[in-house]
Protein backbone atom coordinates (compact mmCIF):
# COMPACT_ATOMS: atom_id res chain seq x y z
CA UNK A 1 0.00 0.00 0.00
CA UNK A 2 1.28 3.49 -0.82
CA UNK A 3 1.84 5.87 2.04
CA UNK A 4 0.17 9.23 2.43
CA UNK A 5 2.75 11.93 3.15
CA UNK A 6 4.88 9.30 4.85
CA UNK A 7 2.05 7.73 6.85
CA UNK A 8 1.29 4.05 6.38
CA UNK A 9 -2.38 3.46 7.05
CA UNK A 10 -3.81 0.36 8.67
CA UNK A 11 -6.62 0.18 6.11
CA UNK A 12 -7.63 1.74 2.80
CA UNK A 13 -10.90 3.00 4.25
CA UNK A 14 -11.39 6.65 5.19
CA UNK A 15 -14.65 7.67 6.82
CA UNK A 16 -16.48 10.92 7.43
CA UNK A 17 -17.98 11.75 10.81
CA UNK A 18 -21.19 13.56 9.74
CA UNK A 19 -24.87 12.64 9.66
CA UNK A 20 -24.86 9.57 11.92
CA UNK A 21 -28.06 8.85 13.87
CA UNK A 22 -26.12 9.01 17.15
CA UNK A 23 -22.57 9.30 18.52
CA UNK A 24 -22.71 5.63 19.59
CA UNK A 25 -23.52 4.56 16.03
CA UNK A 26 -20.69 6.73 14.71
CA UNK A 27 -18.24 4.93 17.01
CA UNK A 28 -19.58 1.50 16.02
CA UNK A 29 -19.29 2.39 12.33
CA UNK A 30 -15.64 3.27 12.77
CA UNK A 31 -15.03 -0.01 14.58
CA UNK A 32 -16.85 -2.13 11.98
CA UNK A 33 -15.45 -0.32 8.96
CA UNK A 34 -11.87 -0.52 10.28
CA UNK A 35 -11.40 2.99 8.91
CA UNK A 36 -7.92 4.40 9.32
CA UNK A 37 -8.78 8.08 8.83
CA UNK A 38 -11.63 10.29 10.08
CA UNK A 39 -12.58 13.50 8.33
CA UNK A 40 -13.73 16.39 10.52
CA UNK A 41 -14.64 20.04 10.03
CA UNK A 42 -14.69 23.37 11.83
CA UNK A 43 -17.98 25.12 12.47
CA UNK A 44 -19.22 28.01 14.56
CA UNK A 45 -19.26 27.32 18.29
CA UNK A 46 -21.84 28.82 20.60
CA UNK A 47 -20.62 30.28 23.86
CA UNK A 48 -23.47 28.59 25.72
CA UNK A 49 -23.02 25.10 24.34
CA UNK A 50 -20.00 22.84 24.23
CA UNK A 51 -20.69 20.90 21.07
CA UNK A 52 -17.10 21.10 19.85
CA UNK A 53 -15.56 19.58 22.94
CA UNK A 54 -18.29 16.92 23.10
CA UNK A 55 -17.66 15.90 19.52
CA UNK A 56 -13.88 15.99 19.90
CA UNK A 57 -13.97 13.82 23.02
CA UNK A 58 -15.61 11.09 20.92
CA UNK A 59 -13.32 11.40 17.91
CA UNK A 60 -10.04 11.45 19.79
CA UNK A 61 -10.84 8.04 21.30
CA UNK A 62 -11.02 6.49 17.83
CA UNK A 63 -7.79 4.87 16.72
CA UNK A 64 -7.60 6.91 13.50
CA UNK A 65 -5.68 9.74 11.89
CA UNK A 66 -7.55 13.03 11.67
CA UNK A 67 -8.11 14.71 8.31
CA UNK A 68 -9.73 18.15 8.74
CA UNK A 69 -11.58 19.54 5.74
CA UNK A 70 -12.35 22.97 4.32
CA UNK A 71 -15.88 21.91 3.38
CA UNK A 72 -18.17 24.72 2.30
CA UNK A 73 -15.38 27.11 1.34
CA UNK A 74 -15.96 28.84 -1.97
CA UNK A 75 -12.90 31.08 -2.17
CA UNK A 76 -9.15 30.61 -1.86
CA UNK A 77 -9.06 32.97 1.12
CA UNK A 78 -11.80 31.11 2.99
CA UNK A 79 -10.11 27.77 2.38
CA UNK A 80 -6.64 28.99 3.40
CA UNK A 81 -7.92 30.65 6.59
CA UNK A 82 -9.93 27.54 7.47
CA UNK A 83 -6.81 25.41 6.93
CA UNK A 84 -4.84 27.63 9.28
CA UNK A 85 -7.53 27.28 11.93
CA UNK A 86 -7.73 23.51 11.42
CA UNK A 87 -3.96 23.07 11.75
CA UNK A 88 -4.01 24.78 15.12
CA UNK A 89 -7.07 23.08 16.54
CA UNK A 90 -6.36 19.55 15.30
CA UNK A 91 -2.58 19.80 15.53
CA UNK A 92 -2.01 18.26 12.09
CA UNK A 93 -0.47 19.32 8.80
CA UNK A 94 -3.04 17.27 6.90
CA UNK A 95 -5.83 19.19 5.22
CA UNK A 96 -8.56 17.93 2.91
CA UNK A 97 -8.73 20.95 0.65
CA UNK A 98 -12.14 21.75 -0.79
CA UNK A 99 -12.83 24.88 -2.81
CA UNK A 100 -16.36 24.52 -4.06
CA UNK A 101 -17.23 26.09 -7.40
CA UNK A 102 -20.82 25.12 -8.06
CA UNK A 103 -23.69 24.63 -5.63
CA UNK A 104 -25.81 21.98 -7.36
CA UNK A 105 -22.96 19.55 -7.98
CA UNK A 106 -20.56 20.77 -5.30
CA UNK A 107 -18.00 20.51 -8.08
CA UNK A 108 -14.58 21.79 -7.06
CA UNK A 109 -13.41 25.16 -8.37
CA UNK A 110 -10.23 23.66 -9.74
CA UNK A 111 -8.64 27.05 -10.44
CA UNK A 112 -9.09 28.15 -6.85
CA UNK A 113 -8.08 24.68 -5.69
CA UNK A 114 -4.71 24.84 -7.44
CA UNK A 115 -4.09 28.34 -6.08
CA UNK A 116 -4.96 27.37 -2.51
CA UNK A 117 -2.97 24.13 -2.77
CA UNK A 118 0.13 26.08 -3.76
CA UNK A 119 -0.24 28.53 -0.85
CA UNK A 120 -0.80 25.78 1.71
CA UNK A 121 1.89 23.43 0.36
CA UNK A 122 4.40 26.28 0.49
CA UNK A 123 3.42 26.81 4.13
CA UNK A 124 4.15 23.18 4.99
CA UNK A 125 0.65 21.74 4.85
CA UNK A 126 0.16 18.22 3.53
CA UNK A 127 -2.68 18.82 1.14
CA UNK A 128 -5.33 16.27 0.13
CA UNK A 129 -7.05 18.13 -2.73
CA UNK A 130 -10.66 17.26 -3.53
CA UNK A 131 -10.57 17.44 -7.31
CA UNK A 132 -12.10 16.08 -10.49
CA UNK A 133 -10.57 13.38 -12.69
CA UNK A 134 -9.10 16.06 -14.99
CA UNK A 135 -5.52 15.17 -15.92
CA UNK A 136 -4.35 18.72 -16.46
CA UNK A 137 -5.69 19.86 -13.09
CA UNK A 138 -4.06 16.83 -11.46
CA UNK A 139 -0.73 17.75 -13.01
CA UNK A 140 -1.04 21.35 -11.76
CA UNK A 141 -1.94 20.16 -8.26
CA UNK A 142 1.14 17.94 -8.19
CA UNK A 143 3.27 20.82 -9.43
CA UNK A 144 1.78 22.96 -6.65
CA UNK A 145 3.22 20.61 -4.05
CA UNK A 146 0.44 18.07 -3.53
CA UNK A 147 1.69 14.50 -3.10
CA UNK A 148 -1.80 12.97 -2.88
CA UNK A 149 -4.87 13.42 -5.09
CA UNK A 150 -8.52 12.95 -4.19
CA UNK A 151 -10.60 12.69 -7.36
CA UNK A 152 -14.36 12.55 -7.00
CA UNK A 153 -16.36 9.50 -7.99
CA UNK A 154 -19.48 11.61 -8.50
CA UNK A 155 -21.05 14.62 -6.75
CA UNK A 156 -20.78 14.70 -2.95
CA UNK A 157 -23.61 12.86 -1.26
CA UNK A 158 -25.15 11.68 -4.56
CA UNK A 159 -24.41 7.98 -4.11
CA UNK A 160 -24.01 7.60 -7.86
CA UNK A 161 -20.70 5.76 -7.66
CA UNK A 162 -18.00 6.27 -10.28
CA UNK A 163 -19.49 8.43 -13.03
CA UNK A 164 -16.48 8.58 -15.32
CA UNK A 165 -14.67 5.26 -15.33
CA UNK A 166 -12.70 6.19 -18.43
CA UNK A 167 -11.46 9.43 -16.87
CA UNK A 168 -10.54 7.77 -13.59
CA UNK A 169 -8.68 4.98 -15.41
CA UNK A 170 -6.75 7.57 -17.40
CA UNK A 171 -5.88 9.48 -14.23
CA UNK A 172 -4.69 6.31 -12.49
CA UNK A 173 -2.62 5.27 -15.50
CA UNK A 174 -1.13 8.72 -15.98
CA UNK A 175 0.16 9.06 -12.41
CA UNK A 176 0.80 5.46 -11.30
CA UNK A 177 2.99 6.40 -8.33
CA UNK A 178 0.77 9.09 -6.79
CA UNK A 179 -1.42 7.97 -3.87
CA UNK A 180 -5.02 8.58 -4.90
CA UNK A 181 -8.20 8.41 -2.89
CA UNK A 182 -11.65 8.24 -4.45
CA UNK A 183 -13.61 10.83 -2.53
CA UNK A 184 -17.31 11.59 -2.86
CA UNK A 185 -20.26 9.99 -4.59
CA UNK A 186 -19.80 6.46 -3.28
CA UNK A 187 -23.22 4.94 -2.55
CA UNK A 188 -22.76 1.17 -2.48
CA UNK A 189 -20.05 -1.23 -1.36
CA UNK A 190 -19.72 -2.33 -4.99
CA UNK A 191 -18.73 1.25 -5.92
CA UNK A 192 -15.87 1.05 -3.43
CA UNK A 193 -14.83 -2.35 -4.78
CA UNK A 194 -14.75 -0.92 -8.29
CA UNK A 195 -12.58 1.99 -7.15
CA UNK A 196 -10.08 -0.43 -5.64
CA UNK A 197 -10.19 -2.66 -8.72
CA UNK A 198 -9.25 0.37 -10.80
CA UNK A 199 -6.11 0.68 -8.70
CA UNK A 200 -6.99 3.56 -6.39
CA UNK A 201 -5.28 3.50 -3.03
CA UNK A 202 -8.16 4.29 -0.71
CA UNK A 203 -11.81 5.30 -0.61
CA UNK A 204 -13.29 8.12 1.44
CA UNK A 205 -17.01 8.06 2.11
CA UNK A 206 -19.55 9.25 4.62
CA UNK A 207 -23.19 9.46 3.54
CA UNK A 208 -23.38 5.90 2.18
CA UNK A 209 -22.79 4.57 5.68
CA UNK A 210 -24.25 7.31 7.87
CA UNK A 211 -27.56 7.44 5.98
CA UNK A 212 -27.97 3.70 5.43
CA UNK A 213 -30.92 2.04 7.16
CA UNK A 214 -28.41 0.08 9.23
CA UNK A 215 -25.19 2.11 9.27
CA UNK A 216 -23.22 -0.42 11.33
CA UNK A 217 -23.91 -3.31 8.93
CA UNK A 218 -23.16 -1.03 5.99
CA UNK A 219 -19.85 -0.05 7.58
CA UNK A 220 -18.87 -3.71 7.78
CA UNK A 221 -19.99 -4.25 4.19
CA UNK A 222 -17.77 -1.40 2.99
CA UNK A 223 -14.83 -2.80 4.91
CA UNK A 224 -15.16 -6.14 3.09
CA UNK A 225 -15.80 -4.40 -0.24
CA UNK A 226 -12.62 -2.35 -0.10
CA UNK A 227 -10.52 -5.33 0.93
CA UNK A 228 -12.10 -7.45 -1.84
CA UNK A 229 -11.37 -4.88 -4.52
CA UNK A 230 -7.76 -4.48 -3.46
CA UNK A 231 -7.16 -8.23 -3.15
CA UNK A 232 -8.80 -8.88 -6.51
CA UNK A 233 -6.60 -6.34 -8.25
CA UNK A 234 -3.46 -7.75 -6.63
CA UNK A 235 -4.46 -11.24 -7.78
CA UNK A 236 -4.02 -10.15 -11.44
CA UNK A 237 -7.56 -10.55 -12.84
CA UNK A 238 -8.22 -12.38 -16.11
CA UNK A 239 -8.79 -10.38 -19.26
CA UNK A 240 -12.46 -10.09 -20.27
CA UNK A 241 -13.44 -11.76 -23.57
CA UNK A 242 -16.15 -10.99 -26.08
CA UNK A 243 -17.02 -14.64 -26.68
CA UNK A 244 -17.79 -17.55 -24.36
CA UNK A 245 -15.05 -19.99 -23.48
CA UNK A 246 -16.13 -23.21 -21.73
CA UNK A 247 -14.60 -23.65 -18.33
CA UNK A 248 -15.42 -27.39 -18.24
CA UNK A 249 -13.02 -29.32 -20.53
CA UNK A 250 -14.46 -30.53 -23.83
CA UNK A 251 -11.91 -33.37 -23.93
CA UNK A 252 -13.37 -36.54 -22.50
CA UNK A 253 -17.00 -35.54 -22.93
CA UNK A 254 -19.22 -38.58 -23.58
CA UNK A 255 -20.97 -38.97 -26.96
CA UNK A 256 -24.56 -39.61 -25.97
CA UNK B 1 -20.27 40.59 14.98
CA UNK B 2 -19.45 37.24 16.54
CA UNK B 3 -20.29 34.20 14.46
CA UNK B 4 -22.63 36.36 12.40
CA UNK B 5 -24.52 37.86 15.32
CA UNK B 6 -24.23 41.33 16.82
CA UNK B 7 -22.91 41.18 20.37
CA UNK B 8 -22.01 43.84 22.87
CA UNK B 9 -18.94 43.05 24.90
CA UNK B 10 -17.04 45.00 27.51
CA UNK B 11 -13.59 43.46 26.98
CA UNK B 12 -11.78 44.55 23.82
CA UNK B 13 -8.88 42.16 24.23
CA UNK B 14 -9.64 38.96 22.29
CA UNK B 15 -8.61 36.55 25.05
CA UNK B 16 -10.77 38.33 27.62
CA UNK B 17 -13.61 38.80 25.14
CA UNK B 18 -13.71 35.04 24.52
CA UNK B 19 -13.87 34.43 28.27
CA UNK B 20 -16.67 36.97 28.57
CA UNK B 21 -18.61 35.25 25.77
CA UNK B 22 -18.46 31.87 27.51
CA UNK B 23 -15.67 30.26 25.49
CA UNK B 24 -13.16 29.86 28.30
CA UNK B 25 -11.47 26.46 28.28
CA UNK B 26 -13.04 25.36 25.01
CA UNK B 27 -11.18 23.86 22.07
CA UNK B 28 -11.61 26.51 19.42
CA UNK B 29 -9.94 28.50 16.68
CA UNK B 30 -10.48 32.15 15.84
CA UNK B 31 -10.45 34.38 12.78
CA UNK B 32 -10.87 38.15 12.80
CA UNK B 33 -12.17 39.85 9.65
CA UNK B 34 -11.25 36.76 7.64
CA UNK B 35 -7.71 36.42 9.00
CA UNK B 36 -6.65 33.58 11.27
CA UNK B 37 -5.70 34.64 14.80
CA UNK B 38 -3.60 32.00 16.56
CA UNK B 39 -3.91 31.19 20.25
CA UNK B 40 -0.59 32.94 20.86
CA UNK B 41 -1.78 36.10 19.08
CA UNK B 42 -5.05 36.48 20.96
CA UNK B 43 -3.47 38.28 23.91
CA UNK B 44 -2.14 40.93 21.54
CA UNK B 45 -5.35 41.31 19.52
CA UNK B 46 -7.93 43.95 20.34
CA UNK B 47 -11.43 44.11 18.92
CA UNK B 48 -13.04 47.26 17.61
CA UNK B 49 -16.51 48.31 16.56
CA UNK B 50 -17.65 46.51 13.40
CA UNK B 51 -15.12 43.68 13.57
CA UNK B 52 -16.23 40.26 12.41
CA UNK B 53 -15.02 37.51 14.71
CA UNK B 54 -15.40 33.83 13.87
CA UNK B 55 -15.10 31.30 16.69
CA UNK B 56 -14.97 27.72 15.40
CA UNK B 57 -14.74 24.34 17.06
CA UNK B 58 -14.31 20.72 15.94
CA UNK B 59 -17.44 19.40 14.31
CA UNK B 60 -18.65 16.56 12.13
CA UNK B 61 -17.31 16.53 8.61
CA UNK B 62 -17.22 14.42 5.49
Amino acid sequence: MKDFYGSKLKSQMMLGTAQYPSPAILVSCFEKSKASVATVSLRRESGNLDSGNSFWSIIKKLDVKILPNTAGCHTVKEAVTTAHMAREIFDTKWIKLEVIGEEDTLQPDVFGLVEAAKILSDEGFEVFPYTTEDLVVADKLLNSGCKVLMPWGSPIGSGQGLNNIFGLKALRAHFPDIPMIIDAGIGLPSHATKAMELGFDAVLLNTAIAKAGDPIVMAEAFSHAIISGALGLNADPMEPRDMANPSTPIFGKAFL
Amino acid sequence: MINGKNKNITNVNLTFALDELGYKGKKLATALNGEFVSVQSRDNTNLKEGDKLEVLSPQQGG
